[in-house]
């Protein structure tokens, strides 16, 4: 294992702590690394760093290296670190934060993830609802999975689970100008 | 004309980084009536007063100004040095030009203004400064303790032993305290019994002490020296002079209660001593259970008591002392951890915490002595210990260490080990804090020898599952979330004050902090004082401690008492309220303002009209007046003046800033 | 009572249980439902953690709407009423985001009106007493888990009911005349948000939750979000296949058709017949159907 330079991982480190504190309302160096967050982590098992860790690797600097975790993709934002915390420290605050630093540094860990996120959101996007027959069909192709899951179909679509066409709202061009605006303003915000 | 000197203070680096203390000088020698102005590097130190000395020779001056720091510290020392070179010591004013000046002003300019100012007030103030005289008063040579753990047995035996005569007033049917409660202690492993009750058996028998248990302090008047103070004696519904402990009610008695003493993990009957060894060893009824007192049927143990002690209709009894010192040792109370929900909200029976453990651990304890989870009296072979439990916790407990519970939570893995073979313990911690002598060698046996897994992470959840418990932690030092499966948990729940400790530091005028354990006059120096003269404290009321910390500050907390009470007199400050009598109407309003009942109504007479008179007017106390000048605004007539704070002095500090 | 109603994009599709059952229960208990004009997806948790002010911002359009009509809004999806709950919270507290979220959405909501979860609309508000006197069908002592799960009780401090030991719905079986067992794992994660894209994930969390219900004696497992339904209805048959000794038949139910049924409806008005796993047998058990 390589040792760590802290000298100058610190240092670099201290403006992305500070952006993580703007945008999640966490201090990270406030963490004292009690590992309760993990411990309560339905998906601490399936993680490569636990919560704690994620938050340790922020206090040294490791700003890379988290953006670059499957951890931040496989929260579930279940906010069961939060609400634990003895620290009032939201860590599920932080995932959020990170993943969307993540993405704009075009860190896509999990792709699979982010593939079903960005199919869910441009479903969103153009029909101001989401398709779930599209989105499913559309992820699995995507994922190169065709069949997954199908085997549920036929009888969600009996009992009226599944439809076959998009409901397709009045406002869908205002949804899609919010997704636009958002991103545009997120962008220029920090 | 007045001859005024000003000596100006570096303070080392503190004042002069940010004021320029020799520009201070110059601008103080053109102030009216000041003659000699100089600056020195520590105006407290040795040669520092000596400057003033000298001075005040050498340039024959008649007051004197320092402009150092905060009165607080040094008016005292600086007024004695005054005393050494013949002056009277209230000739003297200080100007704070640290605290208020060099320390909140990072512009040296401007901090240097505004130091010139705060000279210049206090030269205008020192001219008008008058001579005064200390008054002294005598002492009642008898101290109060509140509380009879083992720090209050300990500072009781401590005054008593140096002669002086000692009450100790308990709230509980018994004193112990706690200490009571434990089984063996840290780090040596010696039965707690073992060494408290010898110490309880002989206050008890103390000539000098006198053990009021089962009551509380009700009032406190008065002041240092010489408290007045209301006690109230519960109604025990047993006559103490009559009883001989001969425990035939108790055993008669059939109404069985949950025993507080033993965490509720026992029983013990309506008419009690909480345990065997009980100081004194007479019994209490408690009225809530007993079902003479609910429904007026039984009276069983007055019926068996041979020395007819029993008396139902007992009242409760005020009492009114005098004391001159007062120790409190009110001690704490454990952390309630039913506000942890992802503990099961303490609804689990087998998650436990250390207290319930030293009672199951305690040979004379419910299960005598053998470690039975209370669920189904199995014997646990998987234990673990969660550390931490509301305490170093902002969101749901306190923020602090509780400072004992690395320590016990070790001695109870220990224990676990002796007591049952082949079990296993879990420790989950944070940190291990093991300052103290002895200490770190005990966590070392217990984590090598006595085999004690200890695991650095905090709990985030227990849960039933079948008769076992799910913990569920994580192992910080791998990273992985790890999950135990217990047969018991025993949580190390943090010390925190007794539930009316704030109404106690209000009924005695001592301050508390924001945990409501009672505040040392100051965290280093003055650790066992208040801020209220003639009270001290003693053990886990201030915060919290373990035994050999308790004692040691007992023993502090005893000698302040005894410095006290070996004076025959006490000084009381010269900075008292007068009363201009030619103007007072006697119209008695300060009478009810003064919050030390120093004011009363006196009769003078006076020549009116070549006719003699009598008239009503006020008097000062000089022993019980503090200075607080509440009477001197509340005159309508504005003839109350505190002495060294006089309408007059106040005035000439105003000019001096605004004209 | 009058609400403005939010569906969300799972209780027209594979949530339709819980709308149908919703409707009639409110019909029931008086509560009005009126459906928010062309509402739009709430973006769910790949909404906010993609976008945080697009998180914020498309339920408060939703918000925005029903302000206009001066209703507070009823939705019965946990993570919608988490994720609008959120919005409300962020534009009542900061001048800023309100402004921001204005900016986006192009509609002014001024915090006037909230959410609610069905929860409280059909359980706090309206009061046990009132639910045990619509009871004409008693569940007969039915052991059932109530299982909330993570978003319905949080963020902490703004949820309506205790965040570790939730007694809603538990209450609501007990008024009902089921037997509500005490269980640990009321609010853990099943991870709705993971089995599409990291099945192995989301399948533990599951077979966790169920091999606990079935522990404590549930017979079965009521529920008060599409998607922790679906998760814990659909999933069983997988974990059947996938798990070694799995042999999950678990009844899965919305509390608003447990409500319907107790309250005298078909079971299949309230669209009970159409679960993954069998709900008959634990439905004429205790003379339901
Ligand atoms: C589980 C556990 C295990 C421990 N084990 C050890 C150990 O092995 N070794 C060790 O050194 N320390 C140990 N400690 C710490 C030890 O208990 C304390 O240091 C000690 O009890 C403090 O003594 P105290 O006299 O200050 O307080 P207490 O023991 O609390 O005594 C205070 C007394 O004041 C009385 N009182 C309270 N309020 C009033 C009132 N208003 N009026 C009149 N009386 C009042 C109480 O009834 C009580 O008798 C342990 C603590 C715990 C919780
Ligand atoms: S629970 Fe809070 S303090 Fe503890 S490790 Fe997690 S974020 Fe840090
Ligand atoms: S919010 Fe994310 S990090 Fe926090 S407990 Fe849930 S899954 Fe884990
Ligand atoms: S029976 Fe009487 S003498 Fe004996 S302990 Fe009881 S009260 Fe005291
Ligand atoms: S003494 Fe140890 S267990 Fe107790 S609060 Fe401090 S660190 Fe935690």
């Amino acid at each position: 294992m390589q040792p760590i330079n802290l000298t100058s991982a610190s240092a670099a480190g201290k403006d992305f702590v500070e952006k993580v504190r703007k945008a999640s309302g966490v201090d990270v160096k406030a963490c004292y690394q009690c590992g309760k967050c993990s411990a309560g982590c339905p998906v601490a098992f399936a993680m490569d760093y636990t919560p704690r860790q994620v938050m340790r690797m922020l206090q040294l600097g490791l700003t890379e290296e988290v953006l670059k975790s499957h951890s931040i993709w496989l929260c579930a934002q279940c906010e069961t670190c939060s609400a634990r915390c003895p620290r009032k420290l939201e860590p599920a605050k932080v995932m959020e934060a990170l993943r969307i630093e993540a993405k704009k540094a075009g860190f896509e860990t999990e792709d699979e993830i982010a593939t079903f996120n960005e199919k869910f959101l441009r479903s969103v996007a153009s029909n101001g609802r989401v398709f779930e027959a599209g989105l499913v069909i559309g992820f699995n192709l995507a994922t190169v999975r065709p069949f997954k899951d199908a085997g549920v179909a036929p009888s969600m679509l009996a009992n009226g689970k599944l439809k076959l066409l998009p409901h397709k709202i009045k406002g869908r061009d205002a949804v899609r100008r919010m997704f636009e605006k958002a991103e545009k303003m997120e962008g220029e915000h920090k | 004309m007045r001859r005024v000197g000003v000596f100006v203070c570096h303070c080392g680096s503190n004042i002069a980084g940010t004021v320029d203390v020799e520009r201070v000088a110059k601008e103080a020698c053109k102030f009216p009536n000041v003659v000699f102005a100089t600056d020195y590097k520590y105006m407290c130190s040795e040669p520092g007063q000596q400057v003033i000395k000298d001075a005040i020779k050498e340039h024959n001056l008649d007051r004197v100004v320092v402009a150092s720091c905060s009165p607080r510290m040094h008016e005292p020392t600086f007024r004695r040095c005054l005393e050494s070179a013949g002056m009277n010591p209230y000739l003297f004013e200080m100007a704070n030009i640290r605290e208020h000046c060099s320390w909140v002003h990072p512009d040296k300019e401007k901090g240097t203004v505004k130091a010139i100012d705060l000279v210049r007030k206090a030269a205008a103030k020192v001219v008008k400064d008058e001579p005064l005289q200390k008054s002294s008063i005598g002492i009642t040579k008898r101290a109060l303790v509140i509380g009879g753990g083992i720090a209050g047995i300990q500072v009781a035996l401590d005054i008593a032993d140096a002669g002086f005569p000692v009450t100790i007033v308990e709230k509980e049917p018994t004193i112990g305290g706690r200490m009571a409660q434990i089984d063996k202690t840290f780090p040596t492993l010696d039965c707690s019994a073992c060494i408290l009750t010898p110490k309880m058996v002989d206050a008890s028998q103390h000539p000098n002490i006198e053990i009021l248990s089962y009551s509380e302090v009700e009032k406190v008047e008065g002041y240092v020296g010489n408290f007045n103070i209301t006690i109230r004696k519960k109604a025990r519904s047993v006559d103490m002079s009559k009883c001989t402990g001969c425990g035939t009610c108790w055993e008669k008695c059939p109404t069985k209660v949950d025993s507080e003493f033993d965490m509720g993990l026992g029983k013990r009957k309506a008419i009690y001593t909480p345990f065997p060894q009980a100081v004194p060893n007479k019994p209490v009824i408690d009225r809530i259970h007993c079902t003479k007192f609910k429904n007026g049927k039984c009276g069983i143990c007055q019926k068996f008591c041979p020395t007819g002690a029993v008396d139902f209709e007992q009242q409760d009894e005020l009492i009114t002392e005098k004391y001159g010192a007062i120790v409190v040792s009110t001690g704490f109370n454990q952390f309630d951890h039913s506000v942890y929900g992802e503990y099961g909200y303490g609804k689990y029976p087998d998650v436990i915490t250390g207290l319930h453990f030293e009672r199951l651990i305690n040979a004379s304890g419910p299960t005598m002595g053998k470690i039975k989870r209370p669920s189904d009296h199995k014997i646990p072979e998987t234990v673990v210990f969660v550390k931490c439990v509301g305490s170093r916790d902002e969101a749901k407990g306190k923020s602090y260490c509780s400072r004992t519970c690395c320590m016990y939570t070790a001695k109870h893995a220990t224990l676990v080990h002796e007591k049952i073979p082949g079990s296993k313990s879990y420790i989950f911690y944070m940190d291990v804090r093991t300052p103290g002598k002895g200490y770190e060698e005990f966590y070392k046996r217990t984590a090598e020898e006595y085999e004690a897994q200890y695991i650095r992470g905090r709990v985030s959840k227990i849960y039933q599952k079948g008769d076992k418990l799910m913990v569920r932690g994580e192992d910080s030092l791998i990273g992985r979330p790890v999950e135990i499966e217990a047969d018991m948990v025993v949580l190390a729940n943090a010390m925190v004050a007794r539930e009316d400790a704030g109404d106690l530091a209000r009924t005695l005028g001592i301050s508390y902090d924001k945990d409501n354990f009672f505040t040392e006059a100051h965290p280093k120096l003055r650790p066992v004082e208040t801020h209220t003269a003639g009270v001290f404290l003693a053990g886990a009321c201030q915060g919290p401690k373990d035994i050999p910390d308790s004692v040691a500050q007992a023993g502090a907390a005893a000698s302040k008492a005894i410095g006290l009470l070996s004076k025959t007199q006490m000084e009381s400050d010269a900075i008292v309220s007068n009363v201009d009598e030619s103007r007072c109407s006697g119209c008695m309003i300060c009478k009810g303002i003064c919050p030390y009942k120093a004011i009363d109504a006196k009769i003078i007479t006076e020549r009116i009209g070549g006719k003699m008179a009598e008239r009503q007017v006020a008097e000062v106390n000089k022993s019980l007046c503090q200075g607080c000048g509440a009477c001197t605004v509340a005159c309508r007539a504005g003839c109350l003046n505190l002495l060294g704070f006089t309408n007059e002095q106040i005035l000439a500090e105003v000019e001096a800033v605004c004209l | 009572m009058k609400y403005a109603y939010y569906p969300g994009c799972s209780l027209h599709s594979t949530g339709i249980e819980y709308d149908m059952s919703s409707q009639l229960v409110a019909g029931k208990l008086g509560v009005e439902l009126k459906e928010i004009p062309d509402w739009n997806c709430c973006g769910a948790s790949a909404g906010h953690t993609t976008n945080h002010l697009l998180g914020l911002a498309l339920p408060a359009r939703n918000l925005a709407i029903a302000e206009k009509e001066g209703l507070d809004v009823m939705a019965p999806c946990a993570s919608c009423y988490n994720r609008m709950k959120t919005s409300e919270v962020a534009v009542k507290s900061s001048q800023e985001t309100k402004a921001r979220v204005a900016e986006v959405t192009e509609m002014e909501y001024e915090g006037k009106v909230g959410v609610k979860s069905a929860l409280e609309v059909f359980v706090k508000d309206a009061g046990l007493d009132t639910i045990k006197s619509l009871t004409v069908k008693n569940l007969g002592g039915m052991k059932i888990a109530a299982y909330y799960g993570c978003l319905l009780v949080r963020p902490v401090g703004i949820g309506f009911d205790d965040p570790e030991n939730p007694m809603t719905m538990d209450d609501m079986v007990t008024a009902l005349g089921g037997e509500a067992v005490d269980w640990p794992f009321k609010t853990e994660c099943c991870g709705a948000s993971l089995p599409t894209a990291r099945e192995k994930v989301g399948l533990k969390l599951v077979y966790d939750i169920l091999t606990i219900a079935q522990s404590v004696g549930a017979e079965a497992v009521v529920t008060a979000c599409p998607l922790c339904f679906m998760n814990l209805d659909m999933r069983q048959n997988d974990l059947n296949k996938k798990v070694d000794n799995a042999n999950f038949h678990l009844p899965i139910f919305y509390f608003t058709e447990l409500m319907a049924i107790a309250f005298g409806e078909k079971p299949a008005k309230a669209g009970v017949g159409k679960h993954f796993v069998d709900t008959s047998s634990v439905l004429a058990k205790y003379n339901l159907k």
